[in-house]
């Protein structure tokens, strides 16, 4: 692979190119990204109202093959992963022997031994010294396909028309293996926004002719490519965490301190304490539980006042119990909402916090202490993402 | 004969920053350098018209930034410009670079070993576990752990906290990172050679341990706990070459009244009723001073000098048992044009703009020492290259360029007897040879050339057998143990005479910190009117 410049195209990349008017690239895991194309509230709007377009091609994946496949995931991750079935997407995270998350992402069983771990960082190393003693083999596989988020209300309509035909019967979290004109197409009903949503995976050589199929479908005059930001905004609605804002993973703390468990991270869902055998940092995690719970807690957030409670500590009475790590104003709520990490004890729907707020106004810094009710996440769930 | 609150004996930059902290407290301050010039191993010299050698060090990292702070260094000239990456040349065409991108250096790794390359950020990560533990001590004094005096608890406490603040599993990562040595920590890393090799040569630069010698990790941490503007373990260059530190530190020190000397070798210390009171220079000249601070290197302070009342013999032993074995040796090159290395493009890979080393694995840098065991240069040996006119506009005429090549490992004496001038040139031909299988052509772009091998190097610096931290960096020779135990708070045999060179904590390299904390040490005496 050449590596002649910082920043790579991903195989979309001179696609997005003539939408990306603000010309506003950034990076993500060494790939060019786009930040806003040109309004980042109609990019928002689309996730919502219509059907968005994001690249994830740098997203990074890992194919695990082998005989000991499923015995090997169900080691390394907290979940029951033997009731993933073929065809099934499942949300998942994996701890070190502390019992602190390593990292959360997506795994999509493709086959009989044969899976793919969609993640943010780099896990490669954490994934061979658990596979230590199992039949598996791990192959970072990042490179091998490109990606597309089809997000939004009409991301089902857009599939349809460009001839996915049996695209309505496709169930939550489940996937389908399927070829469209001869490309073959990895279709997933998953998505980091909270929406009805797809995400198709395919070889780099195949960009281009999805490309010109989604823009020729007619629906497509409702389709709206949108950068990180538009997608930061949905996520927060959704409820989800964002390694690296809202936890850093086991594997990337210098400071022991900064780990977190998933209780800590309101991964509780995400942890079978009763599935059999043994996964790593099951013992911690029993321990943490027998001690009366996490330390900490991450809550979702609504904060009176209209001004997003970035990076704010959170008080209750005089006492310092917590901070902001996302926030920013649902428009689709109209809430004033965050995610934030706050002492146990202070993590019960409905408690009541303060948020110290700091807003610039003509160069006047204004700090207000604004009331922050525990609420529960996501914020916003419309019924059709999962019908 | 006149009489200062402090005579420094030695301008070398150690030496500088304490003058320049002592003057800049209102002391009186002479600083008798035996050279023409001042700097000692941080020097610029015009060897060969309109080029600019580094003639020693090269790399400016571990400079403390308090230091270029407090004494304002900048507005007396200093400026650090990081280095863009690094590169692993191999001598098939290939080359492993590094990059200060991080995804950039992922992939470039990730051509090698996509585990490696992901195993890059646990190393990255260990390491600076071990930088920010220990950062907070380079500036302090160590304390004495046998001693019950309030300041020396007190240090102990603070040492403890810090260790404490790690957790265990930390803290005995710690105690394995002291000891252990760089290969088993990066095999416990790596699999690649390339790679292990590339990330080994700080381990053994200035050395004389193997990569699998126990205590070579610690060389790492040394090498890696400098800064550059906040970023940890970067690696900076300074503008006009290592010369310009020196310089900026002397217009600091003559800025508040110090008096510098040179051409002015320091022969004798006066000893009157028990205390160091002055210094005779060989010319017989004396400089009287409430505090003698000597910057020269443990075995020269003691045994080197003439002491007018004789010291403990047995403490004339311990000096000459100081580990401080040479191994390093230097070339400076006057370059008609820029080298071509092989695969690289010149015109746009940013890690030329860094140091350039040939390591192909552990295995060569242990070969490599092996030879230098046996009283002889390493027939293949790894180079630590630098092209500071790549960075620098001012080091050589437009166009053409300085290298500075870097050495490990050539002994001080050889086994057939001491260096000669033919042993020399056959030295700086076995460099000369390999770089021309990492850049063909290369031989035929020497203009001039400046062999150094350590003989050269202490007789021209004073860094005794050539080793260019004042002696090893070894466990039983760091923190309370530097130089000795019972003499590692910068006070030395005598009241009145103190130590400030790179044989006191925390050691070696371009740092300023011995001279900095032995300045803390010297005023606190005065403070106590230990120094009437
Ligand atoms: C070839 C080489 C390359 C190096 N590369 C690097 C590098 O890239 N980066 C880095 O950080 N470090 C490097 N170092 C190490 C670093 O340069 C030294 O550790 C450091 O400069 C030592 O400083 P010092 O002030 O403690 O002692 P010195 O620089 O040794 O200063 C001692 C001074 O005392 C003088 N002196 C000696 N005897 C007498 C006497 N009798 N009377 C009066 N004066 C006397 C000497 O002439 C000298 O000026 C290198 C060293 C060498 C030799």
């Amino acid at each position: 692979m050449k590596n002649d410049v910082n920043l790579l195209p991903t195989p979309f990349t001179e696609l997005l190119r003539p939408h990306n008017l603000a010309h506003s690239w950034e990076r993500w895991e060494g790939k060019l990204s786009v930040g806003v194309y040109d309004n980042d509230v109609r990019e928002y709007f689309a996730i919502r109202n219509a059907v968005s377009l994001y690249d994830t091609s740098p997203i990074t994946q890992y194919r695990i093959t082998g005989r000991d496949t499923a015995r090997f995931l169900d080691r390394l991750m907290a979940r029951d992963m033997t009731k993933c079935r073929v065809g099934q997407a499942v949300y998942a995270c994996w701890c070190d022997d502390a019992g602190k998350v390593v990292e959360d992402g997506t795994v999509f069983r493709l086959g009989d031994g044969d899976y793919l771990i969609n993640v943010q960082e780099h896990n490669l190393a954490w994934f061979e010294d658990t596979a230590y003693g199992f039949e598996v083999s791990i192959e970072d596989v990042t490179e091998d396909y490109c990606s597309l988020a089809l997000q939004g209300p009409l991301s089902r309509r857009l599939l349809e028309e460009i001839g996915l035909s049996g695209i309505a019967d496709l169930k939550f979290f489940r996937l389908a293996q399927t070829e469209l004109e001869g490309i073959p197409l990895l279709v997933a009903r998953t998505g980091f926004t909270g929406d009805l949503g797809y995400e198709l995976y395919l070889a780099p050589r195949d960009a281009e002719r999805l490309w010109n199929l989604l823009w020729a479908a007619p629906i497509a005059v409702r389709l709206v490519p949108i950068g990180s930001h538009a997608l930061n905004y949905a996520r927060i609605e959704a409820g989800f965490l964002q390694v690296n804002t809202d936890f850093i993973g086991a594997e990337h703390c210098l400071r022991p301190s900064q780990r977190r468990s998933p209780f800590e991270l309101g991964f509780d869902w995400l942890v079978d304490l009763k599935k059999p055998g043994y996964f790593v940092g099951r013992r911690a995690l029993e321990r943490e539980k027998a001690a009366g719970g996490p330390r900490r807690r991450l809550v979702g957030l609504d904060i009176e006042g209209n001004k997003p409670a970035v990076d704010s500590f959170l008080y209750a009475g005089n006492k310092e119990v917590g901070r902001v790590t996302s926030a920013f104003w649902s428009p689709i709520c109209k809430r004033n909402i965050a995610l934030a990490t706050v002492e146990a004890g202070h993590d019960a729907l409905g408690t009541e916090l303060r948020a110290d707020i700091w807003t610039t106004k003509e160069l006047k810094i204004e700090r207000s202490m604004r009331s922050a009710r525990v609420v529960p996440r996501p914020f916003y769930d419309p019924p059709h993402k999962k019908s | 004969m006149e009489q200062f609150d402090a005579v420094v004996l030695g301008a070398g930059h150690n030496g500088l920053t304490a003058a320049a902290y002592l003057a800049r407290a209102g002391l009186k301050v002479m600083v008798l350098e035996r050279r023409h010039l001042i700097g000692g191993a941080a020097v610029s010299e015009e060897l060969f018209p309109g080029f600019t050698y580094s003639t020693c060090s090269y790399v400016c990292s571990l400079l403390r930034p308090e230091i270029m702070r407090e004494l304002d260094l900048p507005r007396h000239g200093l400026q650090v410009v990081p280095y863009e990456g690094s590169l692993n040349v191999l001598t098939n065409g290939e080359y492993l670079a590094s990059y200060n991108n991080h995804d950039r250096q992922m992939r470039e790794i990730r051509r090698f070993s996509k585990r490696d390359a992901e195993a890059y950020d646990r190393f990255a990560l260990a390491i600076q576990r071990q930088c920010r533990l220990i950062k907070p001590m380079l500036l302090m004094t160590p304390p004495d752990p046998t001693s019950l005096k309030p300041r020396d608890l007190r240090g102990l406490a603070k040492m403890a906290g810090i260790f404490g603040e790690l957790g265990e599993e930390q803290l005995y990562e710690t105690m394995r990172f002291w000891t252990m040595s760089c290969g088993d920590f990066l095999d416990e890393h790596f699999e690649t050679d390339v790679v292990k090799g590339h990330m080994a040569g700080s381990s053994i630069i200035g050395t004389a341990l193997g990569p699998y010698s126990p205590g070579s990790a610690y060389v790492l941490l040394h090498h890696y706990m400098g800064e550059v503007d906040g970023s940890i373990g970067a690696w900076g260059y300074a503008r006009g070459g290592m010369g310009a530190i020196s310089k900026a530190l002397a217009s600091a020190a003559q800025a508040h009244g110090c008096q510098i000397r040179t051409n002015a070798e320091v022969a004798h210390v006066i000893v009157k009723e028990g205390r160091a009171v002055g210094v005779a220079l060989k010319s017989g000249e004396e400089f009287y001073g409430r505090a003698i601070v000597s910057n020269l290197d443990f075995r020269r302070s003691i045994n080197g000098l003439e002491w007018t009342e004789p010291l403990d013999p047995a403490l004339k032993k311990k000096a000459a048992d100081f580990k401080i074995r040479g191994s390093s040796g230097k070339l400076n090159i006057a370059l008609d044009g820029l080298p071509n290395f092989v695969g690289i493009d010149r015109a746009r890979n940013p890690a030329l703009c860094g140091d350039i080393h040939y390591s192909p694995s552990l295995d060569y840098l242990e070969r490599a020492y092996d030879d230098w065991k046996y009283g002889h240069w390493s027939r293949k040996p790894y180079l630590d290259i630098l092209i500071p006119s790549l960075i620098d506009p001012t080091m050589a005429p437009e166009g053409k360029h300085y290298m500075s090549v870097f050495v490990q490992y050539v002994p001080p004496t050889l086994h057939d007897g001491p260096w000669t001038p033919a042993k020399r040139d056959a030295f700086g031909e076995t460099v000369i040879d390999l770089i021309e299988q990492m850049a063909p052509g290369f031989r035929n772009l020497i203009l001039h050339k400046q062999v150094r091998s350590p003989w050269d190097i202490e007789n021209e610096v004073g860094l005794t057998e050539g080793n260019i931290f004042q002696g090893e960096l070894t466990l039983d020779q760091l923190m309370f143990n530097r130089p000795i135990p019972g003499m590692a708070q910068y006070r030395g045999p005598r009241p009145g005479f103190y130590l400030c060179g790179s044989s006191t904590h925390p050691g070696g390299g371009v740092m300023g910190a011995p001279g900095h904390n032995a300045a803390r040490e010297i005023l606190l005496d005065f403070k106590a009117r230990k120094l009437a």
